[in-house]
C-alpha cells in the first residue's frame, strides 16, 4: 500500500513540475519572439492603420507596400533606392568575408594542431587574444592601413577586415576540433607519403563538416550583422545593409513609416535566419563535437 | 644476412631532457625486433626516430643501408601500424589501403591488384567498401595492416599494435601477426609494454629503462641471463624472484645463506659460482623452484620452507614463500599438497641462478 502510494505520489509530482516547466518556457519563448512578431505584423499593415490601431493586434487587410518600399524604394539619405543595393553589396561582401577566414582558421587550427612547432603555442595564444580586441581600438589604424593599401571605402577593404578580424575566432574553432583528432593519423599519412597540403585536402578537411558549419555561421552572422566596421569602412555605394538600414530608420523626413522600417529590419535579418535555420542542427552538433568522445 | 636497421649512437633530446642515451641496435633481414620497456622509457620515441617522424639530436640512423638521418619518412622505405589504427576516418576500407599508392603516383590497375592480394591476405575482402567506423577493433586492426602491407617495404614498424584490443583478441592476433612474419620473412620493429608480447613475436628484444637500453638479446637470452636487476624484474610473469643473500666462498664454491627472519637461515651450495662478492641479489626464476617431485639432475638443492600463500592456476599453482624479507613465488604442479602455514619441501634449481650486484644491479655471473 506505502509503496504504491509513495510512487503514485512521485509521479504527480512529475507531472506537475512537467508542467510547471513547459509554461515557464512558453512564457520565455512568448517574451522573445514578441519583439518579430510586432515586427511582422507592423510590416504588413497600412501606415493608418499603424497610427490608429493597437501596437500588438493583427493586421486588418494585409499588405505588401511596405517590404517593396524597404526593397526598392526607400530612402538612405538623398538615394531613394531601397535596401536592394546595399544588400547585394552585404552579399559580396559576406560570402567572400566567410569563405575565406573559415579556410585561412582551418589552415592555421590544422598546423598548430596537427604540426607543432616550436612557439605554436604562442601564436595561439596571441590570436586568442585577437579575439579579443575590441572593435574600437583597431578603427584608426585600421583605417590608415586601408588607406595605405588603397582599399579604403571599398567592399574589398571591408572583406579584408572581417577575414582579418575573424581569423582568431575560425583559428581557434578548428584548432580546437583538429586537436582532439589523434595526431597518429597525420604520421600515417606522412609514412603513406602525403604532404602538408595533401593530409589537409585528403584527411582533414574532409572530416571538418561539422566544425566548418560552425564557423560559417559564425562567421556569417558576425559579418553580416556588423554595423561599426561597415559605417566606418564604406563610402556611399558600398555600405553594407546595416548602414543602409540605419540610415532609412533614421533618415527619413516627415511621417515616420513605421511599416517600411520593420520591413527593412526583417530584410536585413533575413540572411542569418536562413542560414541558422539551414544549418542550425549542425551548429550544436559541431559546438558540442569533440567535447565527447567517440 | 644483410643489414636492415643500423643505429648508432643513437640520442634524442627534448630541449634539456634526454628521452633516448646512446642507442645502439642493429637487424638482419627478417628479424622481429621488439622494443620493450614501462611506459616513458622511449621505445615509442625511439620507433618514431626510425620512421623519420621525429629528428634524432645526434647518431645515426640506416635502413637497407642506406643512411636515413635527413630522410623524410615517406622515402624511408617502412610501413607502420600505429596503437590507435589511424584509418583515414572518411575513406573507406579499399581508399584507406590504396591511399599511399594513390599519392604516390601509382596507376590504377596496380593498386586493385594490390588491394586484392592485400584484402584476401587478410580476408578483408568484405569489408572493402566500408568505412572505419563500421569496424570492430579486430577489423580495424587488420586494415591497418593491409595498409602497411600493401607497401612492401623494408622494415615494417608497430607501435603498440594489440594494446587497444581485449585480452582474447589480443593473443589471436598476436599468433597472426607472429604468422604473418614467418610468410614474409619480412623485417620487423615492434614497440610494446607487454613483455609476455615480447617474449612470444621477437627474434631479438631489445628491453629499455629510461632512455637507455637495458639488455639486447633473443627471448632466451633475455629470459635466463638477465644483465641487470630491472630486466630480471621486469621480464617473466610471474616475476624473477630477487632474493638477497650473503655468501661465504670456500673451496667447493659458493654457500648462500639467505636470511629467514625468526628461522634457521637457508643455506644453498652453489658449486660452480666464483667469484661472487659478500653480498648478492640471487636471481631465480618462479619454475626453478619446484617441490620434491621436481626432476632430479645436477645441481639441486633442496630445504623445507614455510609455505605462506598457495595460489592454485589451473595447470600450475604458484606458492608464495617468504625468503631474506622477499616474498618468493615457486612454481609447482597443480595437484601439489601445499597448504599455507604448513613446512613443505622446495627443490631449488642451482644451475639456472643469477647473480647481481646489490649496489650496481649488475649481473655478476
Amino acid at each position: 500500500m506505502d509503496k504504491t502510494y509513495n510512487s503514485s505520489m512521485k509521479t504527480a509530482q512529475t507531472v506537475i513540475l512537467r508542467i510547471g516547466l513547459y509554461v515557464i518556457l512558453s512564457v520565455f519563448a512568448l517574451y522573445f519572439l514578441m519583439p518579430l512578431f510586432v515586427m511582422v505584423t507592423t510590416s504588413l499593415k497600412h501606415l493608418d492603420e499603424i497610427r490608429s490601431g493597437s501596437l500588438i493586434a493583427l493586421p486588418r487587410d494585409i499588405t505588401f507596400d511596405a517590404w517593396q518600399i524597404a526593397w526598392s524604394q526607400a530612402c538612405t539619405g538623398i538615394k531613394c533606392e531601397g535596401l536592394s543595393p546595399y544588400f547585394w553589396n552585404s552579399v559580396s561582401l559576406a560570402i567572400p568575408a566567410v569563405l575565406l577566414s573559415t579556410f585561412i582558421g582551418a589552415l592555421n587550427g590544422y598546423v598548430i594542431a596537427q604540426w607543432r612547432f616550436k612557439g605554436a603555442d604562442i601564436i595561439f595564444a596571441l590570436m586568442l587574444f585577437g579575439c579579443f580586441i575590441p572593435f574600437q581600438v583597431v578603427l584608426l589604424p585600421m583605417a590608415k592601413l586601408l588607406g595605405i593599401m588603397g582599399l579604403a571605402g571599398s567592399i574589398q577593404g571591408l572583406i579584408f577586415v572581417h577575414v582579418v578580424y575573424g581569423i582568431g575566432f575560425t583559428t581557434l574553432f578548428f584548432r580546437n576540433y583538429y586537436v582532439s583528432i589523434s595526431q597518429e593519423l597525420t604520421k600515417a599519412a606522412k609514412i603513406d607519403g602525403a604532404g602538408f597540403f595533401r593530409i589537409f585536402w585528403s584527411i582533414f578537411l574532409p572530416l571538418s563538416l561539422p566544425i566548418i558549419v560552425v564557423t560559417v555561421i559564425w562567421q556569417f552572422t558576425q559579418i553580416w550583422n556588423d554595423f561599426l566596421f561597415g559605417v566606418s569602412f564604406s563610402q556611399a555605394g558600398t555600405q553594407p545593409v546595416t548602414v543602409a538600414l540605419n540610415n532609412i530608420v533614421n533618415s527619413t523626413t516627415g511621417v515616420k513609416a513605421y511599416n517600411v522600417d520593420m520591413a527593412a529590419a526583417i530584410i536585413a535579418a533575413l540572411p542569418t535566419l536562413l542560414v541558422y535555420i539551414l544549418a542550425g542542427k549542425y551548429f550544436i552538433r559541431g559546438l558540442t563535437a569533440g567535447s565527447v568522445k567517440g | 644476412m644483410n643489414t636492415i636497421l643500423d643505429i648508432k649512437n643513437l640520442h634524442k633530446n627534448y630541449g634539456a631532457l634526454n628521452i633516448l642515451k646512446d642507442v645502439n641496435v642493429q637487424i638482419e633481414e627478417g628479424d622481429f625486433l621488439v622494443l620493450v620497456g614501462p611506459s616513458g622509457c622511449g621505445k615509442s620515441t625511439l620507433l618514431n626516430c626510425i620512421a623519420g617522424l621525429e629528428e634524432i639530436t645526434s647518431g645515426s640512423i640506416s635502413i637497407g643501408e642506406r643512411d636515413m638521418t635527413s630522410v623524410s619518412p615517406k622515402d624511408r622505405d617502412i610501413a607502420m601500424v600505429f596503437q590507435s589504427y589511424a584509418l583515414y576516418p572518411t575513406m573507406s576500407v579499399a581508399n584507406n589501403i590504396t591511399f599511399g599508392m594513390k599519392v604516390r603516383g601509382i596507376d590504377k590497375a596496380t593498386r586493385e591488384a594490390k588491394l586484392e592480394q592485400v584484402a584476401k591476405q587478410l580476408q578483408i575482402e568484405a569489408l572493402l567498401s566500408r568505412r572505419p567506423g563500421q569496424l570492430s577493433g579486430g577489423q580495424r586492426q587488420r586494415v591497418a595492416m593491409g595498409r602497411a602491407l600493401v607497401r612492401d617495404p623494408k622494415l615494417f614498424l608497430f607501435d603498440e599494435p594489440l594494446s587497444n584490443l581485449d585480452a582474447k583478441l589480443r593473443v589471436e592476433m598476436r599468433t597472426e601477426i607472429k604468422k604473418l612474419h614467418k610468410e614474409l620473412g619480412a623485417s620487423m620493429v615492434y614497440v610494446t609494454h607487454d613483455q609476455i608480447e615480447a617474449m612470444t613475436l621477437a627474434t631479438k628484444i631489445v628491453v629499455m629503462k629510461g632512455g637507455v637500453v637495458q639488455q639486447i638479446g633473443t627471448p632466451s637470452e633475455i629470459y635466463t641471463t638477465p644483465a641487470n636487476l630491472f630486466v630480471a624484474d621486469f621480464m617473466g610473469s610471474p616475476a624473477m624472484n630477487l632474493i638477497p643473500s650473503k655468501v661465504k666462498t670456500n673451496g667447493k664454491g659458493c654457500e648462500l645463506v639467505i636470511d629467514r627472519g625468526t628461522e634457521q637461515p637457508l643455506v644453498l651450495h652453489d658449486t660452480s659460482a666464483k667469484n661472487l662478492p659478500d653480498e648478492v641479489i640471487i636471481g631465480i626464476r618462479p619454475e626453478d623452484i619446484g617441490d620434491a617431485t621436481l626432476r632430479k639432475s645436477k645441481g639441486l638443492e633442496t630445504s623445507d620452507c614455510l609455505v605462506d600463500v598457495v595460489e592454485p592456476a589451473g595447470a600450475d599453482t604458484y606458492v608464495l614463500l617468504s625468503l631474506g624479507g622477499k616474498e618468493v613465488t615457486a612454481r609447482v604442479p597443480g595437484d601439489t599438497k601445499a597448504a599455507s602455514g604448513e613446512r613443505m619441501t622446495f627443490t631449488f634449481n642451482m644451475s639456472k641462478l643469477s647473480y647481481f650486484d646489490p649496489q650496481t644491479g649488475l649481473r655478476l655471473n
